[in-house]
């Protein structure tokens, strides 16, 4: 029989480095997060007023004070929405094929690879794909929607794999339990797979659609630029608020400045803003809510 | 209410590797047949082939007989589908809906194939609660989340849940075996009443459960290692243990076995 030993010094010590180390990588993996965070806001909230909010950059001249995104909140809102409409549901569809009736054949292998290449897709291409198909190919106009398209092309890979991960997670259990029922397959997917992944399916969607609406390169490409308000995505150029920020920081002057980095704070809110939607109705459909 | 099943030369496979071989056996309706035997030897997975679960599982398959009272559940324009709302299953561990209220899953069965009027519904859930002996447990909660149940009550919930549909027969892939001798009990005394209505088929590593619960038991083995399973003896419950005839069963029983 061994006696019981107390823990050495060395144990001790490593423990100790060891403890330290992990502070301090988490303290190292915050500081960018916080130094953005900090000068978005402290340089942002300067201009972060109502005429901000409501105004667009029409008329407003090269040295100009006031000015506003309205227009840009506008493109990014519809331009997320319309590209979310788009690669949701395809998204959704192909995920359920890989899970449910792929079996690893050699369609399924095949979808799976040619998801992960699609991840793998710089931005800037997304673009440029949507810019010499849809617009110099088939010569349609640059417009909000073109944009949804290229941003579509980038979410969709993400929308799959988050997806196919949490129904994945969805225990074979509950299939066999509601085949035992007698319910046909679609529907056992439909009424017990997607709600039990649903909270799941949410948060990775809202991800695709946070990591989308910062883009830059693909709207450069497909939305052309505006000053002006256009709610209609089909028809003309529009703005976008990766756009504007773009734009304004490309400006000499101060005002434009300023307005750029109230674009960046804008921009931040809308994303937190969806992620808080997102929880909400997650939280909302939990089972353990009621 | 409840039907005979009548199956010969039943052989069951996943992918090339013969799980269960030549099983004949006739299951009577209003009884309780219980399945034992070592583990690995295709209890379950003859079990999954009567309601046809088995073939659920990629690769798997199955070749032979199944006849629920004349009619062949495997013939070719009879759908898996309306073989299950026959023939219900109950599994070993308990797996209610998780999104599901303790309502909602009773009623799923009978809500996810067709539309049902709100009035029937409460109807069917009552009787199927009270059926599996959970109603004066549950009916002050019929809201909450299934999966807040304590183990033996969500095997009960799963059970009203498989009576909800009216079976003809009830399947029971050890439905006792992640529960304690209370719940254990409580399921039991269930399927000694649920045998008025249903033909029950459960497998079981309990032998006294078996010797408890069941008319008729029939005795499942390897005809030797590497082989598939088969059917050793099946007789009378209370000759199966007292006088059965072969050696094995008697090895078995006894737990002498190997």
């Amino acid at each position: 029989m061994t006696t019981i030993q107390h823990i050495s010094t060395g144990r001790r010590i490593k423990d100790r480095i060891v403890q330290g180390l992990v502070y301090l990588a988490f303290a190292l993996a915050v500081v960018p997060l916080v130094s953005v965070l900090w000068l978005v806001i402290s340089n942002g909230l300067a201009r972060f007023d109502l005429t901000f909010l409501t105004h667009s950059m029409r008329g407003i001249g090269a040295r100009d004070v006031g000015g506003g995104a309205y227009h840009a909140i506008i493109g990014t809102l519809e331009q997320v929405l319309l590209s979310s409409l788009i690669s949701v549901p395809i998204g959704l569809l192909t995920a359920i094929y890989l899970v449910e009736y792929g079996n690893g054949g050699r369609l399924s292998r095949a979808i799976s690879f040619f998801v992960d290449v699609m991840t793998g897709i710089p931005s800037v291409v997304a673009g440029l794909f949507v810019l010499a198909f849809w617009i110099l190919f088939l010569g349609m106009p640059y417009s909000g929607f073109a944009g949804a398209m290229a941003l579509s092309i980038l979410m969709m890979p993400t929308v799959v794999r988050s997806a196919e991960e949490m129904l994945r997670l969805v225990p074979d259990d509950l299939r066999e339990a509601s085949y035992a029922l007698g319910v046909a397959k679609w529907r056992t997917i439909l009424k017990v797979v997607l709600p039990t992944a649903f909270t799941g399916i949410v948060t990775g969607v809202m991800l695709a659609v946070a990591r989308v609406a910062g883009e830059t390169a693909p709207l450069l490409l497909t939305v052309f630029f505006t000053d002006s308000i256009n709610n209609d995505p089909f028809t003309g150029p529009q703005m976008g608020l990766p756009l504007y920020v773009f734009d304004q920081a490309a400006r000499p002057n101060d005002t434009a400045i300023d307005r750029a980095w109230t674009g960046a704070l804008t921009l931040i809110l809308i994303v937190m803003l969806l992620n808080l939607v997102a929880r909400l109705i997650a939280w909302w459909r939990s089972p353990a809510r009621r | 209410m409840s039907k005979q099943i009548q199956v010969s030369g039943l052989d069951a496979y996943y992918g090339s590797h013969k799980a269960i071989e030549d099983v004949s056996m006739t299951i009577e309706p209003r009884s309780i047949t219980a399945f034992i035997g070592p583990s690995g030897c295709g209890k379950s997975t003859f079990l999954r082939t009567l309601n046809r679960m088995h073939e659920v599982i990629p690769g798997a398959r199955v070749e032979g007989k199944v006849l629920l009272d004349g009619d062949d559940l495997y013939s070719n324009n009879i759908e898996p589908v309306t073989v299950r709302r026959m023939i219900g299953m109950v599994f070993q561990r308990p797996n209610p809906f998780p999104t599901m209220s303790i309502y909602d899953n009773v009623a799923a069965g009978l809500r996810l194939n067709g539309r049902v009027s709100k009035a029937q519904l409460d109807d069917t859930v009552e009787e199927s609660l009270k059926g599996a002996n959970l109603w004066n447990e549950v009916k002050d909660r019929l809201s909450k989340p299934g999966a807040g149940l304590s183990g033996g009550q969500q095997q009960r919930l799963c059970i009203a849940r498989a009576i909800a549909v009216k079976p003809q027969v009830l399947l029971m892939d050890e439905p006792c075996s992640a529960l304690d001798p209370i719940s254990t009990l409580a399921i039991e005394d269930l399927m000694a009443k649920l045998k008025d209505e249903y033909t029950i088929v459960i497998v079981t590593h309990n032998m006294q459960q078996a010797a408890r619960v069941s008319d008729r038991t029939a005795f499942f083995n390897l005809a030797e290692q590497g082989k598939p399973g088969k059917v050793i003896e099946m007789d009378e419950t209370s000759r199966m243990f007292t006088n059965p005839s072969q050696k094995a069963t008697e090895d078995y029983i006894t737990g002498r076995f190997g």
